[in-house]
């Protein structure tokens, strides 16, 4: 059996609205081990996005613990956190999320940044890493002169920058025609397959989730049901 | 790592031009007028510096005490006190080398049938006496020459007063007549520009003649110009001199009715007066650079709205707090910075402006632009950390952003 390499104990996260408490999760428990593709499902309100959040090291919980690769990540500061997620993390968003002033090849190149990588390695890096997705000619292009399938696709690369232990995914077809979508989760399934990347995917559509080796089902803020998909 | 910053910087301000340029125009505005204002006045220190160089460290000037300094050439703006008597009273300090005394009088000076009220002065009737006055002055021909022996009507003019600064409608050429108080005087020297405007517009006559035709009382004097022996210091000269002409004029300490002037004296109070001249209108000029700095904090602030979502993504792929921080400081800095550098050649251009319209309107070449690489680095990086300073609290509110509240933003 692999290593857990994202473990989530009890976590709950409470937000306030005005008088009102939220509670987006309830003592959320999850286990993903190194190398697994895992789906979360759940209807809207039901903390997917709140925990993914907390799985990317976006966020920290209200209580409960988080371990990423067996370090106690819950009492990280910002800055701590910042640092783990450039290294170990890529993210997928729904909505691309690229900065719209850079191109194609900045937005790879960003992460690399962060993490002190040098010029001339970064900018050779970001060129392999959108040739890999196809996108080699288009290096120079500003995300508002590329398609949503395109746009995805640089988020991909750019989600490969740093060669993060994990990928995550949160509807990363939602905003993607079915064909595109497709697309994009056959790229995902072969970085699981052929680089043995840590996947996870928030969806709500259970076609989408079989892709996965496991689907895990969020109710109320906590796991109501785990599912494994044989391929 | 800042070099890069410095590239997402550039290319945050070309992807908002319009507003960089409008938020720059402040600080340009505020630079240029600062380095003007410095430019001119340093050169114009360095003007009046250099024209008193110009008469020397070893000499001294004995005038009857001014109400006011600056209603007419020195000697001239006080009923006189001073008499050929204190001529020998200074003459019997110890250290003193020559003494020459002079006349400085407001006369009726007609050319051309051109009748002007204006100062005239005297020039010693002895060799010695004209040495002293002329080194003291500096007077230079361009023309002709200056007074000697046995000169009683004649007369050499400043090169403004040749060159229709007094007269108007004619220039007065080497051979020509003038008129003082009616009696007639030919020219026979003009000096050369000196670019100080009251050393071109001066009428110098023979002592003798000058006396003869203003009716002036054998005695008189107005200005006592006073050489030192050589290695011996002016002002313990000017000091004893003070003393002799209390105790001839039987004064106390604080009461004495002249006063001795020494070449730097006269520098330091004029340096202090520029200098309170410079800060107040730099002080004034401060407040439009304040007013930039406030466009750049404004500018900035809409940035970080503007880019809440950017803000996000950056801190997702592993930007830390002081990585936002540095990338926010450094294009608010490179905001001043390049308004500053705009700013510093616009103020070097104006007051290299002002320096040729002074010379060419004026005729003047005391107010000059002065240039150092001290000021332009200086004005350069004074905007560039003004930019940076503004920027601070748009980047502290970036830079403490929740990714995932700044990721949620449109």
């Amino acid at each position: 059996m692999n290593k857990s390499i994202i473990k989530l104990e009890n976590v709950w996260k409470v937000y306030k609205m005005g008088d009102t408490d939220v509670k987006a999760l309830q003592g959320l428990g999850l286990d993903i081990k190194e190398g697994e593709f895992v789906a979360i499902m759940g209807p809207s309100g039901s903390g997917k996005s709140t925990a993914v959040n907390m799985i990317g090291c976006l966020d920290v919980p209200t209580k409960g613990k988080i371990f990423l690769d067996g370090h106690d990540i819950s009492k990280l500061s910002e800055s701590e956190l910042a640092q783990i997620r450039g290294r170990k993390i890529g993210f997928i968003f729904q909505q691309f999320n690229l900065i719209p002033t850079m191109t194609a090849l900045e937005n790879v190149m960003l992460p690399m940044i962060f993490q002190g990588v040098d010029e001339n390695k970064r900018i050779a890096r970001a060129i392999q890493l959108l040739e890999l997705v196809d996108l080699g000619e288009r290096i120079n292009h500003k995300p508002t002169e590329l398609s949503g399938g395109q746009q995805q696709r640089v988020a991909i690369a750019r989600a490969l920058a740093n060669n993060p232990e994990v990928i995550i995914a949160d509807e990363p077809t939602g905003n993607l025609d079915s064909k595109t979508g497709t697309n994009v989760l056959e790229f995902l399934e072969k970085l699981h397959r052929k680089e043995g990347k840590t996947i996870v995917m928030v969806t709500h559509d259970a076609n989408l989730s079989k892709i996965a080796e496991r689907t895990e089902f969020l109710k109320d803020g906590r796991i109501v049901k785990s599912l494994s998909n044989h391929r | 790592m800042i070099k890069d910053y410095i590239k997402v910087g550039v290319s945050n301000l070309l992807h908002r031009r319009m507003r960089s340029w409008l938020t720059m125009i402040g600080i340009f505005i505020g630079i240029a007028t600062v380095v003007a204002l410095i430019s001119l006045g340093q050169g114009m220190k360095e003007a009046i510096g250099n024209v008193f160089l110009n008469i020397g460290s070893d000499k001294l000037a004995v005038m009857a005490k001014s109400s006011s300094q600056f209603s007419g050439p020195p000697g001239s703006s006080a009923a006189s006190n001073l008499t050929t008597h204190d001529v020998d009273v200074i003459k019997r300090v110890q250290g003193v080398d020559v003494v020459g005394a002079r006349l400085i009088k407001p006369a009726k000076l007609e050319f051309n049938k051109e009748v002007k009220f204006y100062f005239a002065a005297s020039m010693p009737d002895d060799e010695e006496g004209r040495k002293l006055i002329t080194e003291f002055n500096h007077y230079e021909p361009e023309k002709g020459r200056l007074l000697k022996n046995g000169d009683k009507f004649k007369v050499f003019i400043g090169n403004s007063v040749a060159n229709k600064g007094v007269f108007k409608k004619k220039n007065i050429e080497l051979g020509n007549k003038i008129k003082i108080n009616d009696a007639e005087f030919d020219v026979v020297g003009i000096l050369k520009k000196s670019g100080n405007p009251q050393q071109d517009r001066v009428v110098i006559v023979p002592e003798d003649a000058l006396r003869e035709v203003l009716k002036i009382d054998k005695k008189k004097v107005d200005v006592i110009a006073v050489k030192v022996q050589k290695g011996i210091d002016v002002n313990n000269v000017a000091r004893e001199i003070e003393n002799a002409m209390r105790r001839d004029r039987d004064l106390d300490i604080g009461k004495e009715d002249f006063q001795v002037q020494t070449p730097q004296q006269i520098l330091s109070i004029l340096d202090n007066i520029l200098t309170i001249v410079e800060i107040v209108l730099i002080g004034i000029a401060a407040i439009s650079l304040l007013v930039g700095g406030i466009g750049i904090a404004n500018t900035m602030y809409t940035a970080v709205i503007e880019r809440t979502k950017e803000i996000g993504i950056m801190k997702s792929v592993g930007g830390r707090n002081r990585d936002i921080l540095l990338i926010f400081i450094i294009e608010s800095g490179m905001l001043g910075a390049i308004g500053g550098l705009i700013g510093v050649v616009l103020g070097f251009g104006l007051s290299y402006g002002v320096e040729l319209a002074a010379k060419n309107i004026i005729g003047t070449n005391l107010i000059e632009a002065y240039f150092s690489y001290y000021l332009f680095f200086g004005a350069l990086l004074f905007s560039f950390v003004i930019g940076a300073i503004f920027g601070v609290m748009p980047a502290k509110q970036a830079s403490s952003l929740q990714p995932v509240e700044a990721l949620r933003s449109k």
